[in-house]
């Protein structure tokens, strides 16, 4: 499930970003390390494989509809993390750009949820420790079918986690949560199956393939858990936060950005407050250049949306939209007319 | 096979991009930096603004004149992707339901305007990201990244991915052909063919990738991935990034909308 740039905050969306560039830049510099030049080709074509895996379909049994796969831990199988991390992430590149899944600003969440994952968190913990040294093919089945549904269901609750840390779904935490793991439960089984498959497949007739991994380091192992253990114990305190007390989500988000989530409508007092809470924030200026104009908004009367300005604002905007449509008519003649500018 | 059909997309995407316009001039690194200043900018409103955003819709129509992109192609894509966000927004109006304005008697609720919100967002986002795409090749885009900082292995990796996917999936549907055209009815679609052929497919892919490979040393491949440079940052550049950067600013910082409508003498200001 992709993560897409109108649910998110660019706060958030930054943060995932940040956060995957820095992962980028890592595996590209482990890969130049230990670099072995026949990998350059094999996971450019690997890449171009899964978009070419999505294209045959297969009937779900006992429904009609039919499925295809992802891939991300299969790439994470046959390549190792940092290669497939770098493999996933140009997937969805592809896939922003050209299919327009998810956006640009949710690219990065979105490299997070379906690269980061599988590739760092579940294939060195609970792949490579199940499978080992000897993949037989109990072993790849059992391996592969439990690190496909971890790493869906780690993906799908950071896509949660994200929507609801921007603030802009009013989808409840747990309802959204109870509507998302079930449903990548049933994908990421079925998925397992045939990422288990595939492998198993792959083992029968060209064993050396799975054989030639590249070895991972014991100290990036212990770097690995300590981060995952990290992220389980902040994971586990926010949804505390959100089970035990609707608000503590909100409250921690608050303290976290120092921005309250809701921005305008309320009544003048709590704006006054919310002003005077934004200016004695942690980091008061956190934001991005455009969003801090926002902050000088509030004390004007413009942007309240009450009645009366918004519908001058609709039919403003009505007239704009008009003014937009006329231009880019205008424009084309122009360019029509071979009118350069 | 609508999965088919949206590959089709790509190739078409694709020659869009090629075409000649001033637009598709433009060195490729100024028109990514532009799209994510206005991705952010867009995104950046607070939940329930709607007319202020309208006014953004100037930049994606200018693409789409300029470039002399097909607009209902745009649009096509756009509902293509729409299904989660729609999904999503759509528990706003059921969980905030609080009168926000009064439209000639209609009460309207805080979450269908936080709903038309994220609409608004969606499209204007998703779209700009499809016009950058159609108004500039793939390969500028990933020079472009290149010679922004981004690791020489991951633009390497895109150019890769990018060459061979229209390989690969041409092999892939005829593989799919071939199994339709096998399988009367609904024998042979299941999972257990479905795996074998996944498996045919990427034990091809890996002997393809050797191929290459050996192809590759053979024309002198250093582990160095040169890349031509065909564009250049001049006068044309700097202005158009300046100017469009600067009117993102001002339409964030102004609602032009609410402005237009109380010239226009809607005032309803109390």
């Amino acid at each position: 499930m992709h993560m897409a740039d109108a649910l998110l905050s660019p706060t958030v969306g930054g943060a995932f970003w940040a956060a995957t560039g820095a992962t980028t830049a890592y595996a590209a510099r482990r890969l130049r390390k230990d670099i072995n030049e026949k990998l350059v080709p094999l996971m450019g074509v690997l890449g171009a494989f899964v978009f070419a895996a999505q294209m045959i379909n297969f009937t779900i049994p006992g429904t009609g509809s039919s499925g295809h796969i992802g891939g991300g831990m299969l790439l994470a199988i046959l390549l190792g993390p940092h290669a497939a991390f770098l493999v996933i992430a140009s997937v969805l590149t592809v896939q922003s750009l050209f299919f327009a899944d998810g956006g640009l600003l949710a690219l990065g969440s979105n490299i997070w949820n379906l690269g980061f994952y599988p590739a760092y968190i579940v294939y060195p913990l609970i792949y490579r420790s199940i499978v080992r040294d000897n993949p037989t093919a109990r072993r790849v089945a059992i391996g592969a079918i439990l690190s496909v549904v971890v790493a869906l269901q780690l993906g799908a609750f950071s896509v949660v986690l994200q929507t609801r840390l921007s603030g802009i779904s009013e989808l409840p935490f747990r309802s959204f949560l109870l509507l998302m793991l079930p449903v990548h439960l049933v994908i990421g089984l079925a998925e397992g199956v045939i990422t288990a498959g595939v492998v198993n497949y792959l083992r029968s007739i060209q064993p050396e393939l799975l054989s030639s991994r590249p070895s991972s380091g014991r100290s990036l192992r212990k770097v690995i858990i300590a981060v995952s253990v990290m992220a389980v114990i902040t994971g586990g305190l926010l949804s505390w936060f959100a089970s035990v007390n609707p608000d503590g989500l909100e409250w921690s988000i608050q303290r976290i950005y120092g921005e309250p989530e809701i921005q305008s409508k309320e009544n003048p007092v709590t704006e006054k407050l919310q002003a005077i809470q934004e200016k004695t924030a942690i980091l008061p200026d956190y934001s991005l250049p455009s969003e801090g104009s926002e902050e000088t908004d509030s004390g004007e009367a413009w942007p309240n949306p009450d009645p009366g300005t918004s519908i001058s604002g609709l039919v403003g905007g009505f007239m704009v939209l008009l003014v937009v449509v006329i231009f880019g008519l205008g424009l084309r003649r122009l360019s029509g007319n071979g009118n350069r500018e | 096979m609508e999965i088919g059909s949206n590959f089709l997309n790509i190739g078409y995407l694709d020659s869009l991009s090629y075409r000649a316009s001033p637009v598709h001039r433009i060195d490729p690194r100024i028109k990514t930096i532009v799209t994510i200043v206005y991705v952010v900018t867009v995104v950046s409103f607070p939940r329930y603004e709607v007319s202020g955003l309208l006014p953004f819709f100037i930049y994606p129509v200018f693409l789409i004149s300029v470039g002399n992109i097909p607009p209902g192609f745009v649009l096509r894509k756009l509902l293509l992707v729409s299904p989660f966000v729609v999904m999503v927004g759509m528990f706003n109006p059921i969980f905030d339901r609080t009168p926000m304005l009064e439209l000639y008697g209609v009460e309207i609720s805080g979450g269908w305007v936080s709903f038309t919100s994220i609409l608004l967002k969606f499209v204007l986002t998703i779209s700009t990201a499809l016009l950058l795409i159609a108004t500039t090749s793939f390969t500028g885009i990933c020079e472009g990244l290149g010679r922004m900082g981004v690791p020489q292995v991951f633009v390497v990796q895109l150019l890769f991915l990018y060459r061979y996917l229209f390989v690969l999936v041409e092999e892939a549907l005829r593989m799919v052909r071939a199994r339709d055209a096998r399988s009367s009815g609904k024998r042979g679609k299941g999972v257990r063919v479905f795996i074998h052929l996944v498996g045919v497919l990427l034990v091809r892919t890996i002997q393809r990738a050797e191929r290459i490979y050996a192809a590759m040393l053979s024309r002198g491949y250093t582990g160095r991935m040169p890349l031509r440079r065909t564009h250049r940052i001049g006068m044309k550049e700097l202005i158009f990034l300046s100017s469009w950067i600067l009117l993102f600013l001002v339409m964030r910082r102004y609602n032009l909308s609410l402005y237009l409508g109380i010239l226009l003498g809607q005032d309803g200001m109390r």
